[in-house]
């Protein structure tokens, strides 16, 4: 039951728990406005901050508020905003882009997806200002191609921003024009990697290359290119219009501002959560979320995907930042935050994510290519029940060379799932290589289903079982043939009376 | 390049449409990616004699165009299904079991993630999360989407398509 | 757009109210989330049947419209009215069969219908 102020039960949403903790600024108006009516972003004093910019302020004033505000990439790396758009203002040339990156990859990240169907002109606007500020004239967005819905959005804001004269030449009348196109991605993870993006949009194989020079000074089409993630872009006419001391009144001293979460996985309240920076991960877990349903035990938060790692419970009360999840083996990335229950088990996770990795490191650079692929062929050889003592030992010497030598942040990143999953939950590699058991009951391979004395001889395990291999009479006790069980879970399953144990 | 065990069956029409493409892309910068998404929708895969086809008018080698396909999991060589199958196994999908989900839909119709059944009818695809972890396990039929799906629900689902 | 002024005159004008009725009041607003995992839990024939509806009922003094995720995934669909001068009103796992009732009891006598709204979940 949810309260509002005065006491009642009350009708909104927004007062509900799932809201009192969350302050929105990049979700500021998902789910408010109509996406595709740009009256009502303006209604909402939408394109005011580029008004104000292009009218009032010089593009070093404007790259003067972002330095001052603390403003860092939403994507993952944090680098700060301000810096970047300098770095690139300064930069030589000509010709000039601006890009955004929306490849939002990470397995459980929506974040940019809703910020993209929600409110696309919030992105359309930045980036304009971003353009303005850095002297460019031409922009790209490069979207998902599994995000049709979004792309059809953003489509319907640039044609209406085009009508409306926000984009295109002379806007304001300030003599400063900005054409914005939309290119699709076409699934390669990779491409989320900023070097790797600029080749993709260039129309070649979606590879990264060493930096520097960093796109700002050489990007795409080799000019100096500014490229920032939706999220990053939503909050930056907040920031224009309510001053660069309003943002960085919010957050820890490293990261200022907001950051949203896509929560997701064994919690309550799966959903999109914005939270001030330093917020703890017990409160956007417990508080916001919900906790874990079903009377499960919480047993890790995983952030920042593939490149992330997992959060075990004795590190809930940590301030979320940059910094702070860094020290703990994790990390911001995009902001994709899974709950994992006691079901879950950290080695076979590890080894998801890895076989992720695999599938998507784009074989330019020898430690990650085949350095991934050695790294999941170990976990599999532990989740099968062949580890060996030594497993551990070459599993971190293995994960230390990836990413000391990997070309891009996806090798680079790539074992941290590992190491973190080894350092918080060793006692479960332990498990699987040493008792040859898996104490979640996921590994197939290690598990052994048996029926205890709760049995009551209702024969409904024998019947389900694909595999015949359940024998016992009508109300005795019944047994399972261990080499006829192909561990199907199926029993485990259609058992009322908790008779079956697994492990 | 192997060639396909498919016949290719363009039509002049298919191919109007993907000069239409490319002389709408040829004057961009970095026309190749634009004009390669054209082509799969018009084709629904990309067979050996449509990247011919963009080799020639783009004036770059088979062989580099093929490497690009390649690249990007969203071009294929070969056609799908009538009624494409996708599972997401996004984090959230995963630890919600969508990997029960996939096994099932393989066993039913006898064919393994990636594959295209016989007779044309279904294809199956694991997908990378599709952003709806709310409903988490997602998966897909065509344009129709289903959440929180349980293994039992898979038999349901494909009788749906199969008549 | 050539002036701040001009995009000010938009943003008053949408201040005021968007939607004015044809008695001369402002109309009720009944918004419908309409993002990928809204429409995926079944948000289109949620939508459809308020229009649907809003005509069956001859009902003048309301309007539907869209907008994107708000963020509470397993609630979807989700349906917002927002009266003017009221509290908003959420209803979620919204179906087209509940419609009828929350047009004829919300929005004609201005009583939600409070078992399907966010309380009764919550």
């Amino acid at each position: 039951m949810i309260e509002s102020q005065s006491g009642s039960k009350s009708t909104n949403l927004s007062d509900t728990r799932f809201y009192k903790k969350q302050r929105r600024i990049a979700l500021r108006l998902c789910g408010i406005i109509d996406p595709e009516q740009i009256d009502e972003y303006i209604g909402y004093d939408g394109y005011e901050a580029l008004g104000r910019a292009l009218t009032e302020m010089k593009p070093c004033d404007v790259i003067d508020i972002l330095k001052k505000s603390g403003l860092r990439g939403r994507g993952g790396a944090g680098f700060p905003t301000g810096l970047k758009w300098e770095f690139a203002a300064k930069a030589a040339g000509e010709q000039k882009y601006v890009c955004c990156n929306a490849d939002e990859g990470d397995p459980g990240a929506f974040m940019d997806r809703s910020i993209l169907e929600g409110d696309p002109h919030s992105v359309i606007e930045a980036m304009t200002i971003a353009a303005y500020a850095i002297g460019a004239d031409q922009g790209y967005i490069y979207v998902r191609a599994e995000y049709p819905l979004a792309v059809k959005r953003l489509e319907i804001a640039i044609g209406k921003a085009k009508e409306y004269g926000l984009l295109g030449e002379n806007i304001f009348d300030s003599g400063f024009n900005f054409n914005l196109e939309i290119r699709l991605g076409a699934g390669a993870f990779v491409c989320g990697e900023e070097t790797a993006l600029m080749t993709s949009i260039e129309g070649n194989r979606g590879e990264p290359r060493p930096r520097p020079p960093f796109p700002a000074v050489k990007g795409l089409f080799k000019s100096p290119t500014v490229l920032n993630n939706v999220e990053t872009y939503a909050n930056i006419p907040q920031i224009i219009k309510n001053g660069p001391e309003w943002f960085a009144s919010m957050g820890t001293e490293t990261s200022k501002g907001t950051k949203v979460f896509a929560l997701g996985g064994n919690v309550t309240n799966v959903g999109l959560v914005e939270v001030p920076m330093g917020t703890t991960l017990r409160e956007i877990v417990d508080e916001i979320g919900g906790g874990v349903p079903g009377g499960k035990k919480f047993k890790a938060a995983q952030t920042g995907g593939p490149s992330g790692g997992c959060i075990p419970s004795k590190h809930f009360d940590v301030p979320i930042d940059y910094e702070q999840l860094a020290a703990i083996g994790s990390m911001m990335g995009s902001g994709g935050l899974i709950v994992m229950d006691e079901d879950s088990c950290m080695v076979d996770i590890a080894k998801y994510f890895l076989g992720f990795t695999v599938e998507e490191s784009c074989g330019k650079c020898n430690p990650c290519r085949i350095g991934t692929k050695r790294l999941c062929e170990m976990l599999e050889k532990i989740t099968s029940g062949k580890g060996e003592d030594d497993d551990i030992e070459k599993l971190e010497s293995l994960c230390r060379h990836i990413m000391s030598s990997s070309l891009c942040a996806l090798g680079q990143t790539a074992p941290n799932p590992v190491i973190s999953t080894l350092t918080f939950f060793k006692d479960e590699y332990i498990a699987h290589i040493k008792d040859k058991k898996c104490p979640a009951g996921v590994c197939k391979d290690l598990l052994s289903y048996t029926i205890n004395e709760k049995c009551i001889g209702c024969t409904i395990c024998a019947k389900n079982c694909p595999a015949d291999a359940i024998t016992g009479a009508v109300k005795t006790m019944h047994k399972i043939d261990q080499s006829k069980c192909i561990k199907c879970n199926v029993c485990f399953e259609k058992c009322k009376f908790g008779a079956i144990d697994k492990g | 390049m192997a060639d396909s065990t498919i016949a290719f069956k363009g039509t002049k029409e298919q191919e109007a449409k993907l000069m239409e493409a490319i002389e709408l892309h040829r004057s961009q910068p970095g026309p190749l990616m634009p004009v390669l998404q054209a082509a799969q929708d018009i084709y629904g895969y990309m067979p050996r004699e449509v990247l011919e086809i963009i080799s020639r008018q783009m004036q770059m080698s088979l062989s580099d165009i093929y490497g690009i396909v390649t690249f990007y999991s969203q071009f294929h060589l070969e056609p799908k299904g009538k009624h494409k199958i996708h599972i997401c196994l996004g984090t959230a999908c995963y630890v919600k079991g969508a990997g029960k989900i996939l096994e099932r839909f393989e066993k039913e119709l006898g064919i393994k993630d990636g594959e295209c059944t016989p007779d044309g009818n279904f294809s199956i695809d694991a997908l990378r999360c599709v952003g709806a972890c709310g409903l988490a396990p997602v998966m897909s039929v065509n344009d129709d989407v289903y959440g929180k799906v349980t293994e039992d629900q898979v038999p349901e689902i494909l009788a749906k398509y199969k008549a | 757009m050539k002036s701040l002024a001009e995009l000010a005159a938009i943003r008053d004008k949408m201040k005021q109210g968007a939607a004015i009725g044809e008695d001369g009041n402002e109309k009720i607003r009944i918004v419908v989330g309409l993002a990928t995992c809204g429409v995926a839990a079944g948000a289109r024939p949620v939508f459809d049947a308020i229009a649907e509806e809003l005509k069956n009922q001859n009902v003048t003094n309301a309007a539907v419209s869209q907008t994107g995720c708000i963020g509470r995934c397993t609630l979807e669909p989700i349906v917002d009215v927002i009266a003017p001068g009221k509290d908003i009103v959420t209803y979620v796992h919204v179906t087209a069969d509940k419609i009828p009732q929350i047009i004829s009891s919300h929005i004609k006598e201005g009583v939600p219908v409070m078992e399907y709204t966010i309380c009764a979940y919550e």
